[in-house]
């Protein structure tokens, strides 16, 4: 099993949610987050000032999928965030020991 | 006594009172979370401190009989003879009490007003105090010398609404307060950003609404006065957020609605004073500048490096002074016989009256502020701890928070 954490421009989620669930995956864990990576941060301006705003809101997906998925997963899920500027975001990806459905005590893959 | 005026100016003293809340979240709304409740409570608590003021002792010091031009007398007291009878000095048209309440309801949004000049940092017990003080020693003269036989009104300055007694003066007591108080921690390091923009616009929504009562309220009749102030007010709120998004749009770029909303209030402030002196078009005149003189006049606190937190320098005081010079240039005898014409209407001595009552206002204000604020330094002192600063007001001094989450 493997773990994704994809961090995207908050108005991708809706395109990437639909795309993942259409190759199968089954859950998600939507997150607002803030933070900054190259794109550093954006300008605000209230009455004349402007101010240097640093942490950028973002949307972290997280997804547990079985590693025959991997691949299409990634693929589909960079393809639709993608706009080609800086600050489209990253995709992190992790090894996970087990899973545990908590309703039927399944583990595994089957509690996926 | 006239029936008509008397329900008007009932109406337009609830609307007066409704701009004090909507000043709560005009301010509230830009500041930081943590202190938006500690913000909005010094608005709110106005309401129950100057109230107790007014109707004990301020009303009598503001339209008491005249001592030596400078101070109402205490025949009012506690109200004393204060009733639903009409006071011919003061008002033949209305019950002596309609008059005494819609002049408070002015008396309570003028010490919210200078909240914003300190916000998010001082003591709540002090700001208490602060008031108190401050309504006694400074508002109660300054209204006396303006509408209360004073000597102002005597040597004819033109203040209709209040631009000197209401915007100036809180204006003149913010940046004193800013002074005195010092920066907010972190100021010029961290950016302080306005949390929560749609509740401001809310309270700019409400304050422009309040403001019609306010200014055509200020004609204490319903009539044709009233009528023109009415229309002069919406006009100047209109143009002067047209005129802050214009030049707004210019130096930075983008129009914002914070630019739209501040802008409005700046018209409505400099209108305050022309109100039942000028037509339409001035109006409209007094209404763009407006918007381009507190929007630079915004930008004066980085270049000066003093922190008035929610800039009531930059709109009440400078928007005050603007519309008080501007009364001087488009006053018209044609709009309102009991006035004076200004200098486009042949009278260039009414500039230099307007001239004078602005530079009285503000350094009497400002020095009287000063001590006021400098005895609390020395008494009980002026702000919270840093580590009260740093935790909110909202949880610090009222132990509780605006959102959960």
């Amino acid at each position: 099993m493997k773990k994704l954490e994809i961090i995207i421009r908050p108005f991708k989620l809706e395109e990437i949610k639909e795309k993942l669930t259409s190759l199968g995956i089954t859950g998600m864990t939507v997150l607002e987050v803030k933070g900054f990576g190259r794109q550093k941060g954006h300008t605000e301006i209230y009455r004349g000032a402007e101010y240097q705003i640093d942490l950028v809101p973002k949307i972290k997906i997280e997804v547990v999928l079985e590693e025959s998925l991997l691949e299409q997963a990634l693929r589909i899920a960079s393809d639709a965030a993608k706009t080609g500027k800086v600050g489209d975001g990253k995709i992190f990806i992790s090894s996970v020991d087990n899973a545990l459905r908590i309703r039927t005590g399944e583990d595994g893959i089957n509690a996926l | 006594m006239n029936a008509a005026d008397t329900v008007f100016i009932i109406m337009s003293s609830a609307m007066v009172m409704f701009m004090t809340p909507g000043l709560a979240l005009f301010y509230g709304g830009l500041t930081r979370s943590k202190n938006v409740l500690g913000t909005i409570m010094h608005s709110f608590i106005a309401l129950g401190i100057i109230t107790l003021v007014w109707i004990l002792w301020g009303y009598s010091l503001a339209f008491g009989s005249d001592i030596a031009g400078l101070l109402g007398g205490l025949d009012f007291l506690g109200l004393a003879g204060v009733g639903p009878q009409p006071n011919p000095d003061l008002a033949a048209n209305l019950p002596h009490m309609v008059f005494m309440i819609f002049q408070c309801m002015f008396a309570i949004i003028t010490v919210a007003l200078i909240s914003g000049g300190f916000a998010e940092r001082m003591k709540f017990s002090t700001f208490i105090l602060f008031i108190i003080l401050w309504s006694t020693f400074v508002y109660s003269p300054l209204c006396h010398w303006v509408w209360g036989g004073g000597w102002m009104g005597e040597l004819g300055a033109l203040d209709f609404a209040g631009g000197a007694v209401v915007h100036m003066s809180s204006g003149s007591a913010a940046l004193a307060a800013a002074l005195l108080l010092g920066p907010r921690k972190g100021f010029g390091k961290q950016a302080f950003i306005p949390h929560n923009l749609p509740m401001t616009i809310t309270g700019a929504a409400i304050l422009w609404f309040g403001w019609f009562g306010f200014n055509a309220g200020s004609a204490l009749a319903a009539d044709g006065l009233a009528a023109n102030a009415f229309v002069a007010t919406h006009i100047a709120a209109s143009t002067a957020a047209l005129g802050w998004l214009i030049v707004e749009k210019i130096h930075r770029g983008k129009p914002t609605t914070l630019g739209a909303a501040s802008g409005s209030v700046a018209g409505l402030v400099a209108i305050t004073p022309a109100a039942g002196f000028v037509g339409p078009i001035s109006a409209l005149i007094i209404g763009i500048c407006a918007g381009l003189v507190c929007y630079c006049g915004v930008l004066l606190k980085e270049k000066l490096a003093y922190d008035d937190s929610l800039d009531v320098v930059g709109i009440h005081g400078l928007g005050g002074i603007w519309g008080a010079l501007a009364t001087g240039l488009f006053a018209s005898t044609a709009i309102n016989s009991g006035g004076a014409d200004g200098l486009f209407a042949g009278n260039p001595a009414q500039l230099g009256i307007q001239a004078i009552s602005i530079l009285a206002t503000c350094l009497f204000t400002f020095v009287a502020t000063f001590i006021i604020l400098k005895f609390l330094d020395k008494t009980i002192g002026l702000r919270v701890s840093q580590e009260e600063e740093e935790q909110g007001l909202d949880l610090s001094l009222h132990s509780e928070t605006g959102y959960k989450f």
